[in-house]
C-alpha cells in the first residue's frame, strides 16, 4: 500500500489516454495547468473538474499532481494535470523542476502537454506576468487566465483582456475561478486544445529570461498597453492583519482560534457522532436476526460491525476538523500563522515556512510530509519530515476522544469555553508539539547542524474560502477515511475475529485468552505490563502498528466477543474496567509519540530516498512512546 | 493611513549613514527605493520573482508580534523577510519618504 494510494485517491480517472509518436514514444494528451502560489489553480482545477479528479505522483520524483477529466464546451473530455504552483521555470525548488520537465517533455511518459492554461491573479498582474514570459516561450497553445475578475472589479481595477491578448500573442481569459463568472471560456479553450497541430501563435516580443529587471520591465509595458488599473489595497487584509499581526492580540487570537476548534470538535460533533453511534447499534441489533448462522453472525456482526463501526462513529469529528484546517488554509491565515511562528521556530534550528506542514500533519503526516517540498533547504525539509508525525494527526483523535471520555469526567474549567476533557486533548496537542520541537532541538545540536536558513514568505491577501473547495476537501478526507475503514480496519477486525475464535476444542470456540488472538496478547504483555496494559490492550497494540485507528477496532472487536451475550455494553464501559486511570494516561501518552503508521513510514522512504531515515524515526519514536508511556504510568500509579 | 503621499520628509534623527541604510531602518509606513540586493544569486532572483527589483519602491507594511520577521509591500504583494535578510537589501540614500503611522497624517489638507 504506498502512502499515495492510502490518503489521496478519490474516484476512479483512468490516466491521460495515450497514443504513439512517430518514433513509438509514447505520448498522453493532456492540459497543463500552472500558475504562481495563490493565483486560484486549485479553485479554476476543482471548478473544471468537480469530483472527477485524483492525485496521482511522477514516477520517480516525490513531487505529487492532480489529475482530473474536464469537460469542454463541445462536450469532450479532457485531461487535465494541475501542476504545483510556481514563481519561474528556473529550477531552484523540486516543484519547479518537475514543472519544467512536464512543459518541456522531459518526462518521457507523459509527452509534452497538448496545451497550457496559465493562471495568473489578475489583482497583482505585473508580478504574475513574470511567469507569462518564460511559460509563453516554451511555444505550446496558452490560454492565459486571469483570475479573481470579481475581486479586481470590487477594488476598482481593470485591465482589456482584448488588448492584453494582443500584447501576449495568446487568448485571454479574465474570469473568476471563485463565482464561476467566465469558466466557459476556458471550457471552449479546451474544446480545441486536444487538435494537434496547432495555428502557429502569433510571434511577439518575449524578453530575455534571463533578465529578470527587463522582464518585469516588459511586464510593466503590456499592462499599460492592455490598459491595467492595479486594484486599490485590499482594505480588509489591512485591517485584519493589524489585529491577527498585533504583538498582544494576535498570538491571543491564534490561541482563542485553536481552543474554539477542539472545543467545537467535542461537542459540535457530540450529536452527530451519537447519531452515527445509534445508527451502528440499531442496525447492527437489527441486522442480526437475519443471519441465522451463528457462527455466521457472530463473525459479522461482533466481529466486523462492532470493529468497523468503532471506527467509523469518529467520522464527524475528523471532517470537522479537516473543515477547520481547510478554512484557515484556504483563507490566507495560514501564512500569518507562519509569519508569527517564524521566531519560535527558528530557535530549534527550523523556519516558519515548516510551520504550514507542521500544521496540516494536524490532520495527517502523509500530505504534510509531501508538503515539505516547498522548504528550499534541504537540511530544514529533512528535519522537518522527522518531526511531522510527532504532531497530533487525526488518526490519533478516536483514540484520545475514546480514553478522554472514558476516563475524565467532563466539567468545565473556563466557563463553558474550555471544559476539562479539552483541555486534556489540548493537553495531548501541545505535548506533540513539544516532543517535535525537542527533537528538532536535538537534530540541530547532532546530525543535522548547519547555519540558518531564509525565510521569506509572501502573505496573500486574505480570500473568502469557496464552499466547493472546502466540499470536495471533506468529501475526499471522508472517502478516505470510509476506504480506511472498509479495507484496513475491515481486514484486521475479520482476521482478529477469526483469530480469537481459533483453536477449536472439543468442536466449539476456545474461551478469548486461550485463543489464538489471546495467545498474542499473552506473548506481549510482559513488555507491556510496566507501562500498565493487560494483554487486551496488548492486542490492539500490535494491530495498531498497521495504523492508530486500528486499536478501536480491534478493541471493538474483542469486547464486541467478550460482550455478546449481554446488552450492547459500550466500549468507554468495557474499557474502563479493564484499564485504570493511570493505565489510561499511560496509554495516552504511547499514543501521543509512537509512530503507529504504515503510510507515514513509506512516505518517509519515498521522501528520503530510502529505509534509512523511516527505520531511525521509527526505532526513535517507539522508545520514546515506551520510555514516556512508564514513565506516566510510574508516576501516576499509586 | 494613506501612502500616496509624495512628501520628501527627511529623517535626521537616524544616525545611520545614507549610504548604508537598508530595509530594516524602514519604519512603519514609510516608503524607500531598492538600490541593491547584497544576496546569494539564488536568493536574489527568488526575490525579485517577488518583485524586490533595484529601483522600485518598497513600503514597510509591519512586522511580526516580535518585530521579526518584518512584512514588506512591493508590486502589490505582501512579503515577509527575516531581519537579517532586509539588512542586506540596501536603499537608495534620501530616498526614504512617507509617514510613520502614529504621527498619522493629523494636519495635512
Ligand atoms: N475573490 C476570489 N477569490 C478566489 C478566486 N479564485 C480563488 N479564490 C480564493 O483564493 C484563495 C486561493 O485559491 P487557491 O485555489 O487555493 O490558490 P492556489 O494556491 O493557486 O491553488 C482561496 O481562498 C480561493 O477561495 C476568485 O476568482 N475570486
Amino acid at each position: 500500500m504506498s502512502a499515495g494510494d492510502s490518503c489521496h485517491n478519490l474516484s476512479a480517472v483512468s490516466e491521460p489516454a495515450t497514443g504513439q509518436d512517430s518514433e513509438g514514444r509514447s505520448l498522453r494528451h493532456y492540459v497543463a495547468l500552472v500558475g504562481p502560489p495563490n493565483a486560484g489553480k486549485t479553485t479554476l482545477f476543482n471548478r473544471l473538474t468537480g469530483l472527477r479528479q485524483k492525485v496521482a505522483n511522477f514516477p520517480g520524483v516525490t513531487v505529487e499532481y492532480h489529475v482530473g477529466k474536464a469537460r469542454s464546451s463541445g462536450g469532450r473530455e479532457v485531461f487535465l494535470i494541475d501542476l504545483p504552483g510556481i514563481y519561474s521555470l528556473q529550477p531552484r525548488s523540486e516543484d519547479e523542476e518537475v514543472t519544467r520537465d512536464v512543459l518541456t517533455g522531459a518526462k518521457a511518459d507523459l509527452g509534452t502537454p497538448d496545451a497550457v492554461i496559465l493562471i495568473l491573479d489578475a489583482t497583482n498582474l505585473h508580478r504574475h506576468l513574470l511567469l507569462a514570459a518564460p511559460i509563453l516561450s516554451l511555444g505550446l497553445p496558452t490560454l492565459v487566465v486571469l483570475n479573481m475578475a470579481d475581486d479586481l472589479e470590487a477594488r476598482g481595477g481593470s485591465v482589456d483582456a482584448a488588448a492584453l491578448a494582443a500584447q501576449l500573442g495568446s487568448p485571454v481569459a479574465l474570469i473568476s475561478a471563485a463565482t464561476g463568472l467566465g469558466v466557459q471560456k476556458v471550457e471552449q479553450f479546451l474544446d480545441g486544445s486536444s487538435a494537434r497541430p496547432h495555428a502557429a501563435a502569433k510571434r511577439v516580443e518575449l524578453p530575455i529570461l534571463q533578465d529578470l529587471p527587463g522582464c518585469r520591465r516588459w511586464a510593466g509595458q503590456i499592462g499599460k498597453q492592455s490598459d491595467y488599473r492595479a486594484p486599490d489595497p485590499p482594505l480588509w487584509t489591512r485591517r485584519l492583519d493589524g489585529l491577527f499581526l498585533h504583538p498582544v492580540a494576535g498570538p491571543l487570537g491564534f490561541l482563542a482560534v485553536v481552543i474554539a476548534v477542539f472545543q467545537a470538535i467535542f461537542s459540535g460533533a457530540k450529536p452527530l457522532m451519537d447519531g452515527v453511534e445509534n445508527w451502528i447499534t440499531v442496525s447492527g441489533e437489527a441486522l442480526a436476526p437475519l443471519i441465522a448462522n451463528d457462527l455466521l453472525r457472530g463473525f459479522l456482526i461482533e466481529g466486523i460491525w462492532s470493529g468497523v463501526g468503532s471506527v467509523i462513529i469518529f467520522l464527524p469529528q475528523i471532517l470537522l476538523l479537516f473543515l477547520f484546517i481547510g478554512i484557515l488554509e484556504d483563507s490566507g491565515y495560514l501564512a500569518r500563522a507562519a509569519l508569527i511562528a517564524d521566531r519560535t521556530m527558528a530557535f530549534v534550528g527550523l523556519q516558519g515556512k515548516a510551520f504550514i506542514p507542521l500544521l496540516s500533519a494536524y490532520a495527517c503526516a502523509v500530505p504534510a510530509i509531501m508538503a515539505t517540498r516547498t522548504i528550499e533547504n534541504k537540511r530544514d525539509r529533512l528535519a522537518t519530515i522527522l518531526i511531522a508525525p510527532f504532531m497530533t494527526c487525526s488518526a490519533r483523535l478516536p483514540v484520545y476522544l475514546l480514553i478522554i471520555a472514558a476516563f475524565i469526567p467532563d466539567r468545565p474549567l473556563l466557563g463553558p469555553l474550555l471544559g476539562t476533557q479539552t483541555a486534556a486533548m489540548l493537553g495531548l496537542y501541545v505535548l506533540g508539539f513539544l516532543a517535535a520541537v525537542g527533537t528538532a532541538q536535538l537534530l540541530r545540536s547532532t546530525v543535522l547542524r548547519r547555519q540558518q536558513s531564509v525565510f521569506v514568505l509572501e502573505l496573500p491577501p486574505y480570500r473568502m474560502p469557496s464552499l466547493r473547495s472546502l466540499g470536495l476537501r471533506l468529501f475526499d478526507r471522508a472517502i478516505v477515511f470510509l476506504k480506511r475503514a472498509g479495507t484496513v480496519i475491515l481486514t484486521v477486525s475479520a482476521c482478529l475475529w477469526i483469530l480469537a475464535h481459533l483453536p477449536y476444542k472439543d468442536g466449539k470456540p476456545p474461551q478469548l485468552e486461550h485463543s489464538y488472538a489471546g495467545q498474542i496478547g499473552h506473548i506481549v504483555e510482559p513488555a507491556i505490563r510496566p507501562l500498565g496494559f493487560d494483554w487486551k490492550i496488548g492486542v490492539g497494540l500490535v494491530t495498531s502498528l498497521a495504523a492508530r485507528e486500528v486499536i478501536i477496532g480491534t478493541l471493538g472487536t474483542i469486547y464486541g466477543i467478550e460482550n455478546a451475550d449481554k446488552d450492547s455494553v459500550s466500549l468507554q464501559e468495557a474499557l474502563k474496567k479493564d484499564l485504570s486511570p493511570a493505565g489510561a494516561a499511560a496509554l495516552l501518552v504511547f499514543f501521543a509519540f509512537a509512530m503507529q503508521c504504515f503510510s507515514t513510514i513509506a512516505v518517509v522512504r519515498r521522501e528520503t530516498g530510502g529505509w534509512f531515515w523511516p527505520f531511525v524515526q521509527f526505532f526513535y519514536m517507539s522508545a520514546f512512546a515506551y520510555i514516556s508511556a512508564w514513565g506516566t504510568y510510574i508516576l501516576l500509579d499509586h | 493611513m494613506q501612502l500616496t503621499f509624495n512628501k520628501q520628509t527627511d529623517l535626521p534623527e537616524t544616525t545611520v549613514p545614507d549610504a548604508r541604510r537598508s530595509l530594516v531602518d524602514l519604519r512603519c509606513g514609510q516608503t524607500a527605493v531598492l538600490e541593491s540586493l547584497d544576496v546569494a544569486d539564488d536568493l536574489s532572483r527568488r526575490l525579485m520573482e517577488l518583485g524586490f527589483f533595484p529601483g522600485g519602491d518598497v513600503v514597510a507594511a509591519g512586522c511580526a508580534p516580535g518585530g521579526d520577521p518584518r512584512v514588506y509591500r512591493v508590486d502589490g504583494s505582501e512579503i515577509a523577510l527575516r531581519t537579517e535578510t532586509a539588512r542586506q537589501l540596501k536603499v537608495r540614500a534620501g530616498s526614504i519618504r512617507g509617514d510613520v503611522p502614529s504621527k498619522s497624517n493629523s494636519g495635512l489638507p
